[in-house]
């Protein structure tokens, strides 16, 4: 009996639970970053240069901050940084902050490469900041139409396809009728493509990954053909203007957080009050409540007399406004022009974004600058003209994105019935 | 005042669920509708809270014919209805379940939590019910979950309680402060219906039982007059055997041992926790227990349905701790699982694809690439005779069956070779009595021609019928073990784990 309790025994100790094995494969990462970073970014960096971080944009009220490290420190002292969180987390005795040191270590990494990118010059750190902002802008508006549906358990692939669709729509009535009412189009045509989705959805139950994907075959289909048979002949219908920055005052000129929040176009600060009254909405008010309800438990919102599907259409037709909303940004503010798949993935990168930050408007907000840094980083590395072909650095954003998914999230527990059509006896 | 349901008819296609069903509730009474599963009384039911519209037939509160076409209307009739599968979203808090549909709010629809908090706290208070309003549904013990759903149906002025199947998911003491609380509700002068299949539990606790049976109410008795068997037998139809008939085990050599096991759940919780347990041949183990407390968990892991995070499985000596389900299946283990619809049978196969489900891949019935049909209706005709599965023909969807010979099926096709270790979770769920009493017998078959039985099931009645030893699992431990003749007293306190204060609360 007691060779049998033994034998037991060691079994226990030589499986990990899921927790366990995942903080190795950080711990892992983490030491083989630090040795890419002793090597790359200290190492193979020349002595003696410096990395300039410029903090004010030209032309600002206090103009020429900037920040000067030693290109060759910062490698070494990162490096050595990343193996400390990485032995310590390959301990597997705080299992807790397995999350919190890798996100960390990543950010030094990037910080990191952006000193040796910047190794014996200046790199404008305060412009990609700002970039980020601007750039999150799609892909939280994105998320946050993915968020209205599937909170109310109706899974949104088609955003891509209410983007691209609004954007389209948004640049040819922007164009012959003035940009408000561009916007007001493209944020119809958004709710419209939501209509579309919800009746397929919910009264025809259809498989709602297939209905999106349907939608978004179709948006592409349609727009490109639309855009090289019409725009490409008659190109005063592609040139709707742009909505402009309107600075804050006083709030603008604050260095570095004045250019990231505070001088923009009237989309970044909608965007950020959305994420806000979207937070309140979801968890302090009745629709929330109700719309919740709907989304983790259908059958016991409708036994209490709330009325599931006209939640669940109100819920999607609202969300393609927000998409409409977002398609707007892209050809009324963000360029003044339509192409031919314009958003290239921005649509499925906010779903990532809606997963990433665990159906929650502010984790949503963080997912969506989380991207669009990975998107500033793309454009200002493009500028600095780095050693790396360009094409790998348009990869980055969808690079984070599988990193991101598969795995910093660990497991987010998605509204109950999402995906599921819900049948009344 | 009084609620009746006159007259009520309900055909759905192909089948009378309801036939011109009469049923009456008056204030300060509980009504018991006692029938077996597929009676009619879910649908009855459902008819009275506004799910279902009849056929025929009406729904009289105080002497007025009401219209229900939803559940908000019963709520406004003032009826009430706490329902089998409780009606609560388990990511929620206790105050935001109770006030769903009908928030309080102060400007713009936002929430009053003070409120919504003080409502729960004020029922609670007022039948003693000992339910935080902060606490998070899906953390509560099922038996707290089900007086949140009360507390629900209260909130909302209910005068008339419907209570659908409420002691399933409870354990013995909790049973009896359940009864207490709807003998308090009661005493308040509320009008209880109370659906149950136990008629132990019709006897104890309603003034008057009405009997129905294949969509009709038979037969409307007085507590006072009758006994179970007399129940049992207008609630089947002919008089019933209740005692499975079994002479003393003989236990052999060890067939299944489990040492320190440690299983998972799907939220990465220890649902079986370091437990060890040994079941020998020609004997049948019962394990008791309120269901989630790692059942489930530890069937799955010794049929090969999911991994083992530590400890050994050993079967006959031979170590098969998170072997294949083929490969366990091969050493001549027999698992009937819990869910037949989801891991039994695939429903929309025939009978006869589902009885070679497990052997399709050998001779016989296989011979090279090519199936031999003609072998496996060979091997399906035989089995439906041997076994009595009532179906038209081997040739029809399993899912056109009733649950027992669903069940049926299942167990044909587990037993029909040499059976080493039966493990059958839930063997009789939800199925009728006829069936019951022909599962039970066949699994006494199996220990008597020597194989080791492990029965799991939330049903303490089947595992006290069946058991030679009981162990009950708590929390995923096994925290008591008790001979077959162990009182059900004893064995329902076990049932809630070493845990003395529960039964304060």
């Amino acid at each position: 009996m007691t060779a049998v309790s033994d034998a037991s025994e060691q079994l226990t100790s030589t499986r990990a639970t899921p927790a366990e094995k995942r903080a190795t494969a950080v711990g892992i990462v983490l030491v083989l970053l630090a040795a890419f970073t002793f090597w790359a970014f200290g190492l193979d960096v020349d002595s003696g240069f410096e990395s300039q971080f410029n903090l004010s944009l030209p032309g600002a009220r206090y103009e020429n901050l900037s920040w000067v490290v030693d290109s060759r420190a910062v490698g070494f002292i990162v490096a050595l940084v990343l193996a400390f969180l990485g032995g310590f987390i390959l301990r597997r005795s705080h299992l807790k902050w397995t999350n919190l040191s890798l996100s960390v270590g990543l950010a030094l990494f990037v910080f990191s490469f952006l000193t040796w990118a910047a190794a014996d010059g200046a790199f404008s750190f305060v412009g990609m900041l700002t970039s980020t902002v601007v750039l999150s802008v799609p892909v939280t508006l994105g998320a946050l139409t993915g968020l209205m549906c599937e909170r109310v358990a109706v899974i949104n692939i088609a955003i891509e396809g209410q983007l691209l669709t609004s954007a389209f729509v948004g640049t040819i009535v922007g164009s012959a009728a003035g940009i408000w009412v561009g916007l007001f189009a493209a944020m119809l045509t958004g709710a419209l493509l939501g209509a579309v989705l919800a009746v397929l959805a919910i009264k025809y139950r259809m498989d709602q990954i297939i209905a999106g994907v349907v939608i978004n075959i179709f948006a592409l289909g349609l727009t490109s053909f639309l855009a090289r048979r019409v725009l490409a002949q008659s190109q005063e219908l592609n040139s709707p203007g742009r909505f402009g920055s309107v600075k804050i005052p006083f709030l603008g000129d604050i260095p570095v957080i004045g250019p990231m929040f505070f001088d923009h176009n009237m989309f970044v600060y909608i965007t950020f009050i959305l994420v806000i009254a979207l937070h309140f909405g979801l968890f302090y008010t009745r629709w929330g409540l109700r719309s919740r309800s709907v989304g983790e438990h259908p059958k016991a919102a409708d036994t209490v007399g709330i009325n599931v599907y006209r939640t669940r259409y109100r819920n999607v037709i609202l969300g393609g406004v927000i998409a409409g909303f977002g398609g707007g940004f892209l050809t009324l503010a963000q360029v003044s022009r339509f192409e031919e798949n314009l958003t290239a993935g921005i649509g499925f990168i906010g779903l990532a974004a809606l997963i990433f930050g665990r159906w929650r408007p502010l984790g949503v907000l963080a997912a969506g600058l989380v991207f669009g840094f990975a998107r500033a980083l793309q454009q200002k590395l493009g500028i600095l003209g780095t050693p790396i072909p360009s094409e790998f650095l348009s990869m980055t954003p969808y690079i984070v994105t599988i990193i991101v998914v598969a795995g910093v999230v660990g497991r987010a527990r998605p509204p109950a019935a999402d995906g599921q059509p819900y049948i009344k006896d | 005042m009084t609620l009746e349901l006159r007259g009520i008819t309900k055909q759905f296609p192909g089948v009378l669920a309801n036939d011109d069903v009469n049923l009456s509730a008056s204030e300060g009474e509980i009504v018991a509708l006692l029938g077996e599963n597929g009676a009619g009384k879910t649908t009855l039911m459902n008819i009275l809270y506004g799910l279902y519209t009849p056929t025929a037939g009406e729904v009289i509160v105080d002497g007025k014919a009401l219209v229900l076409e939803s559940p908000a209307d019963a709520i406004d009739a003032g009826i009430g209805m706490v329902h089998q599968h409780f009606m609560l979203v388990p990511v929620f808090t206790v105050a935001e379940n109770v006030v769903l549909g009908d928030e309080p709010t102060k400007r713009m629809g936002w929430l009053d939590s003070r409120r919504a908090k003080k409502t729960v706290t004020d029922i609670s208070g007022r039948y003693g019910l000992d339910v935080d309003p902060d606490a998070i549904v899906e953390d509560l013990p099922v038996g707290f979950q089900q007086r949140v759903e009360i507390i629900k149906v209260l909130a909302r002025e209910a005068r008339f309680l419907v209570f659908d199947e409420p002691t399933s998911v409870l354990t013995p003491p909790e049973v009896e402060r359940f009864f207490e609380i709807v003998n308090g509700l009661k005493a308040d002068g509320k009008g209880i219906i109370f659906i149950s299949h136990k008629l132990g539990e019709a006897l104890e606790i309603a003034d008057r039982i009405v009997i129905m049976r294949r969509g009709k109410t038979v037969a409307e008795v007085n507590p006072r007059d009758v006994d179970e068997p007399k129940l049992a037998e207008l609630m089947v139809g002919r008089p019933v055997d209740l005692v499975v008939n079994r002479t003393e085990s003989d236990p052999g050599d060890v067939v299944l041992s489990v040492n320190d096991l440690t299983v998972l759940d799907d939220r990465g919780r220890n649902a079986v926790d370091r437990l060890s347990i040994e079941v020998r041949a020609g004997e049948i183990v019962g394990i008791a227990g309120v269901q989630g407390n790692g059942q489930t968990e530890l069937v799955e892991s010794l049929t090969g349905m999911r991994p083992s995070l530590g400890g050994v499985v050993r079967l006959k000596g031979l170590d098969v701790t998170s072997k294949s389900p083929r490969a366990i299946h091969n050493l001549d283990v027999a698992h009937v699982p819990e869910d037949r619809q989801k891991s039994g049978l695939v429903l929309q196969f025939t009978v006869t694809e589902n009885i070679v489900l497990d052997s399709y891949h050998q001779a016989p019935i296989s011979r090279g690439v090519r199936m031999d049909w003609g072998q496996a209706t060979d091997r399906a005709l035989r089995l439906v005779e041997e076994y009595d599965v009532r179906t038209p023909s081997t040739e029809v969807k399993v899912s056109t069956l009733s649950g027992g010979n669903q069940q049926k099926v299942i167990v044909a096709r587990e037993f029909d070779r040499d059976v080493t270790l039966v493990i059958a979770s839930q063997p009789t769920r939800g199925i009728d009595v006829g069936s019951i009493e022909y599962i039970h017998s066949r699994i006494v078959e199996e220990r008597d021609a020597g194989a080791a039985v492990l029965i799991v099931s939330s049903e303490l009645d089947e595992i006290m019928a069946l058991s030679d030893r009981i162990l009950v699992m708590y929390e995923g431990r096994v925290v008591a073990e008790f001979d077959g003749s162990a009182s059900t007293t004893d064995i329902g306190l076990a049932m809630l784990g070493s845990r003395p204060d529960e039964e304060a609360s």
